[in-house]
C-alpha cells in the first residue's frame, strides 16, 4: 500500500504501465476467485462522506454522512430521486466537486489507498485508470470537435506510455467489446455522426479503456430508448462479469437496477436510508421510502388502479431541519421522527435508517 | 369496434420532411454519416380511430414518428397527405368557428416541463391567457378560473403569481396540464408527458391524469417510449415502428398475446422489479434511418424470424384473430400461421 501512496512522477507511471501488460489480467483473475469469499476484501470503503456546499444562502448538505462498501467485481445500485445526492456521491468519489463544495469523510479508502490524502496530480492519475465514470448525457460527454479515435487514444496515453498504434488497437478491441459494429470505421467519425446509444457505448468504452477496478455509472441509460437501454445493460453486465470490474450504478429507477445489481443502496436527502442485497430490498423493503419507490412503479398489473404515490416532493437541502428528512412525506411518521434515526441492521446484511422500520403490511 | 363514438379518425396520414428542419436533424442522427437529407417519411401512412373517452397509448423508439403523429393530431403540423376527422368532420375543410372548436378541443402536454413554459410569464398568465383570448372566461374571472384549475391539478393557488423557474419539474408538469385543461378540451395529446419525471413524481402525475379523465371525461392520446407507463394508463396500445403502426390491440391482449416480433421484444425488454439476476437479451441493432428505410418489412434487419418474403414485401396491418377482439398486426408470419390453420382445417375436412 505504501508504495502506491507516494507518487514519483512519470517513472512510476511508466513502470506500472510496463507491469500492466500482463498485470490487469492477473489482478482481475485473482480478485474474481476471492470475490465473495472474504468480506473484508473491500475495493471501496467509504464512511461518513459529507459533501457540503457552502453557498451564500447557507450550507447545502448535498451528501450528509454516506457510507458505502463495494467489493471487487460487485455491482451496487445507488437509487434515489433527483436531489437526493446520489450523483454528488459519485462526483465526490472522483473528486469532481468544485467550489463552493467541500468533501469530508471519516474513511475513504479505495484499492488500498486513502483518497483523502491524494494530491490533485495523484487524483488525475487515478481517474480513468483505476476509477472511471460514465455520465448521464451521451451528447455532452464526448468532445464534439475531436474524432472518436483522438479521444480514445488520448485516454490511453494519458496513463500509459504506449505507441499510438498500440493504443489504437486497444481502442478497437474495447469498442468491439461494447458491441459496436465495425469499430475501425467508427474510430474515424465525429460524435455527431453517431446515435445516442452509440455515443453512450463509446463513453462506456472510454471508461473501460484502462481496465479500471471501479466504474461509476451516473444514470447512463436515462436518455436512451428502452431497446438501446437493454443493449447497454446487457453489455455492462457481460463486461462486469468477464473483467471483474466493480460498478456503482446510479439511477432513479429501481426497475432497471433490480435485474442488474447485487446490492442496492437507497438514498434520500443526502443520506442512505436503506441498504442491503437486491433480493432483500425488493422482496422485503423495511424503509417506507423504499416501499413507496417500489410500489409507485407503473406496470400492466397496476392498470385501472391508482398508483401508490409518495406525497409531496424532495425537501430543499438548504438548512434541512434535524430528524428524519422523510418524515413530512411518511405515513408512519410520529414525534419520534424529529430526532435523527440511525442506520441499524434490521435484518442480516440489511441496514435501515428509520424509527418505524418494518416490512409493509 | 364497439358502439363508442369515434372522436378522432386518421386516414392514411403521412408526413414527409423535405427540407432540413429540427425533426430532420433528430432523424439525421440515426444516419450512418454523410449524405444530404432528402425526403424523410416520418409518418408513412397511419390509419387509426380514437374512441371518445379512451386512453390510447402510442409506443415506439425515438425516430419512429410518434411525436410527429401527435403534433399532426393537434394541428401543430399539417399532414403531407391523408385526412384527419374530428367528430366526423375533416379538419382540412373546417373554417371559422368549427375550426376553432377543433383547435380548442384537442390540447397537448409536452415532454419537457422546462422548455414548454414561457419563463417570462407568470403562472396565472400561462394558464389563463388561452381561455381569456378565446372568450371562455372574462378578464375579471380569470384569476378565480386559474385558481380553480390550479387546485384541480394539485398546485397551491397562492403560487399563481410565480414564474416557472420557481417550481420543481413535477409542479411545472402540473402547470402544463392545467394550461391544457384551461381550454376545456375533449382530447389531450400527452407527448412523453412523464418521461422527464422521477418515479415517485411520475406516479403522482399518472394518478392525476386518471383522476382528471374521470372528472372531465377526457380522451388521452398517450405517447411514450416506456411500455410500463403505457401499460398502466392505456386501454388500447398501438406500437409504431419507422412511421407505421405494426401492432394495435387492447392493453391486455398486447401484453398477453403480443403478435409482432417487435412488440414481443419490447415487452421482454421492459424493466421490471425482480429479485433474481436478469439475463439481458436485447434486440440487436438500432432503428434504421428513415432516409434509407429497409426494403420490405422495416423491422426485418433486426427480426429474429426474418424470411425471404420479409425482405421484399411490406406486410400490411391485418386483423390477427377476430374471435379474440380487435387485434391487428403487420407481420408475414401471421399469413403462414393462417395458411397452416387453413391447411389443418382442410386436412381435417378431408379425413
Amino acid at each position: 500500500m505504501s508504495e502506491y501512496a507516494t507518487f514519483s512522477g512519470r517513472a512510476e507511471s511508466s513502470a506500472s504501465s510496463a507491469a500492466r501488460g500482463s498485470g490487469p489480467a492477473q489482478v482481475v483473475g485473482g480478485d474474481h476467485g476471492a470475490a465473495g469469499l472474504s468480506p473484508s476484501d473491500l475495493l471501496l470503503d467509504l464512511c461518513g462522506l459529507r459533501t457540503w456546499f457552502h453557498t451564500r444562502d447557507g450550507v447545502v448538505k448535498a451528501v450528509d454522512g454516506v457510507s458505502l462498501q463495494v467489493r471487487a467485481g460487485e455491482i451496487l445500485g445507488l437509487v434515489g430521486e433527483s436531489g437526493s445526492g446520489k450523483s454528488i456521491t459519485g462526483f465526490s468519489l472522483m473528486n469532481l466537486v468544485e467550489y463552493p463544495g467541500r468533501i469530508q469523510a471519516e474513511r475513504m479508502w479505495f484499492n488500498g489507498r486513502d483518497l483523502r490524502e491524494l494530491t490533485a496530480q495523484e487524483y488525475r492519475q487515478l481517474r480513468g485508470r483505476d476509477m472511471a465514470m460514465i455520465f448521464q448525457d451521451p451528447m455532452m460527454t464526448l468532445n464534439p470537435v475531436l474524432r472518436v479515435d483522438t479521444q480514445m487514444v488520448e485516454a490511453i496515453r494519458a496513463h500509459e506510455r504506449v505507441s499510438r498504434k498500440a493504443a489504437r488497437d486497444r481502442a478497437i478491441q474495447v469498442l468491439g467489446m461494447v458491441g459496436i459494429p465495425s469499430p475501425e470505421e467508427r474510430l474515424l467519425v465525429y460524435p455527431h455522426h453517431l446515435s445516442g446509444g452509440m455515443r453512450q457505448r463509446i463513453a462506456i468504452a472510454i471508461a473501460l479503456l484502462n481496465s479500471p477496478r471501479l466504474i461509476i455509472a451516473d444514470e447512463p441509460t436515462t436518455a436512451l430508448d428502452v431497446t438501446i437501454q437493454g443493449q447497454i445493460l446487457y453489455e455492462v453486465q457481460k463486461l462486469c462479469r468477464e473483467m471483474g470490474t466493480a460498478l456503482i450504478w446510479i439511477t432513479h429507477d429501481l426497475a432497471i437496477v433490480s435485474g442488474l445489481a447485487d446490492r442496492l443502496a437507497v438514498m434520500y436527502a443526502g443520506r442512505i436510508v436503506e441498504t442491503g442485497s437486491t433480493v432483500d430490498i425488493i422482496g422485503a423493503a423495511q424503509h417506507p421510502y423504499t416501499q413507496g419507490l417500489i410500489s409507485s412503479i407503473p406496470s400492466v398489473h397496476t392498470r385501472g388502479q391508482a398508483l401508490f404515490q409518495i406525497p409531496g416532493s424532495t425537501p430543499s437541502l438548504l438548512n434541512l431541519p434535524t430528524g428524519c428528512p422523510f418524515r413530512a412525506r411518511c405515513y408512519r411518521a410520529t414525534e419520534q421522527c424529529a430526532t435523527d434515526p440511525v442506520l441499524e441492521e434490521a435484518a442480516p446484511a440489511q441496514w435501515v435508517s428509520c424509527w418505524h422500520k418494518g416490512v409493509q403490511a | 369496434m364497439s358502439s363508442a363514438e369515434i372522436i378522432l379518425s386518421l386516414h392514411d396520414i403521412r408526413r414527409d420532411y423535405a427540407q432540413p428542419a429540427d425533426m430532420v436533424e433528430r432523424l439525421g442522427r440515426l444516419m450512418k454519416g454523410g449524405g444530404k437529407p432528402r425526403s424523410v417519411q416520418a409518418v408513412a401512412g397511419v390509419d387509426l380511430d380514437v374512441m371518445a373517452g379512451e386512453v390510447i397509448g402510442i409506443v415506439g423508439e425515438s425516430g419512429c414518428g410518434k411525436s410527429t403523429l401527435g403534433r399532426m393530431l393537434t394541428g401543430i403540423l399539417p399532414p403531407s397527405s391523408g385526412k384527419i376527422f374530428y367528430k366526423g368532420q375533416d379538419i382540412g375543410q373546417l373554417t371559422g368557428a368549427a375550426r376553432r372548436e377543433y383547435e380548442l378541443g384537442v390540447q397537448m402536454i409536452f415532454q419537457d416541463p422546462f422548455s414548454s413554459l414561457n419563463p417570462r410569464m407568470r403562472v396565472i398568465d400561462i394558464i389563463g391567457e388561452g381561455p381569456v383570448v378565446h372568450g371562455l372566461v372574462g378578464r375579471a374571472g380569470k384569476e378565480a378560473y386559474v385558481a380553480g384549475l390550479m387546485q384541480k391539478v394539485g398546485l397551491d393557488p397562492a403560487y399563481r403569481f410565480r414564474y416557472p423557474h420557481q417550481f420543481s419539474g413535477g409542479q411545472r408538469q402540473r402547470i402544463g396540464i392545467a394550461r391544457a385543461l384551461a381550454l376545456k378540451p375533449s382530447v389531450i395529446v400527452c407527448d412523453e408527458a412523464v418521461a422527464a419525471l422521477d418515479v415517485s413524481i411520475q406516479a403522482q402525475v399518472l394518478n392525476l391524469f386518471m383522476q382528471l379523465r374521470r372528472e372531465f371525461a377526457l380522451t388521452y392520446f398517450f405517447i411514450s417510449h416506456n411500455l410500463g407507463v403505457v401499460s398502466h394508463i392505456s386501454d388500447r396500445v398501438a406500437i409504431m415502428y419507422l412511421g407505421r403502426i405494426v401492432e394495435i390491440a387492447d392493453t391486455d391482449t398486447i401484453f398477453q398475446r403480443a403478435n409482432h416480433p417487435y412488440t414481443q421484444a419490447l415487452i421482454k425488454e421492459l424493466p421490471s422489479l425482480r429479485t433474481d439476476r436478469r439475463q439481458f437479451d436485447p434486440i440487436k441493432g438500432e432503428l434504421p434511418s428513415p432516409l434509407h428505410p429497409p426494403s420490405g418489412c422495416a423491422f426485418h434487419p433486426r427480426c429474429p424470424y426474418v424470411m425471404d418474403r420479409c425482405r421484399v414485401e411490406r406486410p400490411l396491418l391485418k386483423a390477427v384473430d377476430a374471435a379474440q377482439g380487435p387485434h391487428s398486426s403487420a407481420c408475414h408470419l401471421n399469413d403462414m400461421h393462417l395458411n397452416d390453420k387453413q391447411n389443418a382445417a382442410q386436412f381435417q375436412e378431408t379425413t
